[in-house]
């Protein structure tokens, strides 16, 4: 067995936290929001009778789910700052940072993601309700914006979180594009100063118990949320 | 965009000296797919085994399952096989580890073991509920047969749940092709990780992506469609999925 040395953590603790984990972190709530918004705009694209959209998130969705994630952090690496040049016009490709590409990637991704728990959750509203709506003089956007994406953002909450804590976890995949998220940071002390054992161990100790509470959390929601039909 | 696009490139030599860039990139695919077939029978066979302990009536078995299944969720898959390729070899016995630490193709090994064991998770819990599903009535029937409780799992209960949750297992068996290019963080040349060196050795990123891209959706049709095959197969007359 060899030598341990758990000081290594206590010392190294405010540069995990505060480069790492504040960027994991960060991550997870910019990209789950983003995602989030361009997930439920996707399904309600997939949902309507407009020609030619549904038929566009469809692809997109199914494009997005059937690709691992370690390839798309790779396409969207290379493939964002063409974007950028294409968008802003500049001579060269855009130089996009770490976070803004990782940002970006996981919103793109996740929106996939989203997009079918959206889906489901619109899907399960009573038709008449949406009749209702209609029959009020409500327009398509007040009915969706006010009777219909509330009540499935309600019912979908408790999939929602626990899709929010599978990103959570997804985040550590950055450390493919050498970004310094949690992992990354423990990763780097750990080849720093030999201590790979420690670092490891400590940082899946930390995601398990962060995972472990969020998931206990939304259980204990999904428990006073369910609404009693 | 100023980008030089040369689609020819898959026909050129790749300076690894194993052929074409399309043989690297298919030597990678063949990683992938061996790679994933033994994660997927590691999953299953510890997937079922653990979703049937968590349905035993015997309080600590489930307990037991329960562990299992948080555990094996609740990491990253990344720091997951960080943990068994790096940390394992470490903890054990000197000679245990450095046999470990010099198996050929240890990466494959590490990298297979360490996604099924997570991906058994996900299976358990399908299992678990699958078996949830039936009817309380097929195991006592099973029960007032004589039969015993292996054998009410045996010939009762199991061939109904597996038939019943086909349908999510096929969307894990995708979700663990998907999860084989996360090897490549430990060393295994599965697809993701030659598209890479295909783009490292020839500046063509985009065409080594796509191909990659092509390559995945393909492996996903294909599998899709082969459960699909089996689904119809194994359907039991008379219900929905039966004929």
């Amino acid at each position: 067995m060899p030598q341990f040395d758990f000081d290594i953590i206590l010392k190294t603790l405010p540069y995990l936290l505060r480069d790492g984990m504040s960027f994991t972190l960060t991550l997870t709530a910019l990209a789950a929001l983003g995602g989030l918004v361009l997930g439920t705009l996707l399904a309600l694209m997939r949902l309507s009778t407009v020609p030619g959209l549904a038929t566009f998130a469809t692809a997109y969705v199914n494009l997005m789910r059937s690709l691992p994630l370690v390839l798309v952090i790779f396409w969207f690496y290379f493939l964002v700052p063409y974007i950028g040049q294409v968008i802003l016009r500049t001579e060269r490709p855009v130089e996009v940072g770490a976070f803004a590409s990782a940002l970006i990637t996981f919103t793109m991704f996740e929106a996939a993601y989203f997009s079918e728990i959206m889906r489901a959750g619109i899907q399960s509203i009573p038709k008449g309700q949406l009749s209702a709506g209609y029959a009020l003089g409500l327009t398509y956007r007040q009915v969706m914006g006010y009777i219909v994406v509330p009540q499935a953002l309600r019912n979908m909450l408790p999939v929602i979180l626990t899709q929010t804590i599978v990103l959570f976890q997804d985040t550590s995949l950055v450390y493919v594009i050498s970004i310094t998220d949690f992992l990354g940071a423990a990763s780097k002390v750990a080849q720093r100063d030999g201590r790979l054992i420690e670092m490891y161990l400590f940082a899946a100790l930390v995601y398990f118990l962060i995972s472990f509470m969020a998931s206990l959390l939304v259980k204990r929601l999904q428990a006073r949320t369910a609404i009693i039909r | 965009m100023n980008y030089n696009w040369n689609w020819g490139i898959f026909w050129e030599m790749n300076p690894e000296g194993s052929g074409t860039y399309l043989t690297l990139l298919l030597m990678g695919l063949r990683w992938t797919l061996a790679t994933a077939a033994l994660a997927a029978i590691i999953a299953l066979t510890f997937g079922a085994i653990v979703g049937v302990i968590r349905t035993l009536p015997a309080r600590w078995a489930v307990l037991a399952g329960d562990a299992w299944v948080e555990f094996f969720r609740n990491i990253p898959l990344l720091v997951q096989l960080f943990l068994w390729y790096f940390v394992v070899p470490e903890l054990l016995p000197k000679a245990a580890g450095l046999w470990l630490k010099t198996l050929p193709n240890s990466s494959f090994w590490t990298g297979a073991i360490g996604i099924g064991l997570f991906m058994s998770s996900r299976v358990a819990e399908q299992v678990k509920a699958g078996i949830r599903s039936l009817p309380r009535g097929q195991a006592m029937a099973g029960t007032a047969l004589g039969l015993t409780t292996a054998q009410t799992y045996r010939y009762v209960i199991l061939p109904m749940a597996f038939r019943i949750i086909l349908p999510p297992l096929t969307s894990e068996l995708l979700n663990t092709v998907k999860n084989t290019s996360v090897a490549l963080t430990i060393g295994l040349m599965e697809l993701t990780a030659r598209t890479r060196a295909m783009q490292e050795y020839s500046f063509q990123v985009f065409e080594a992506f796509t191909a990659a891209t092509l390559i995945y959706l393909a492996l996903n049709a294909s599998l899709t469609f082969l459960m699909r095959r089996l689904e119809k197969a194994v359907a039991v007359p008379g219900y929905v999925a039966g004929k």
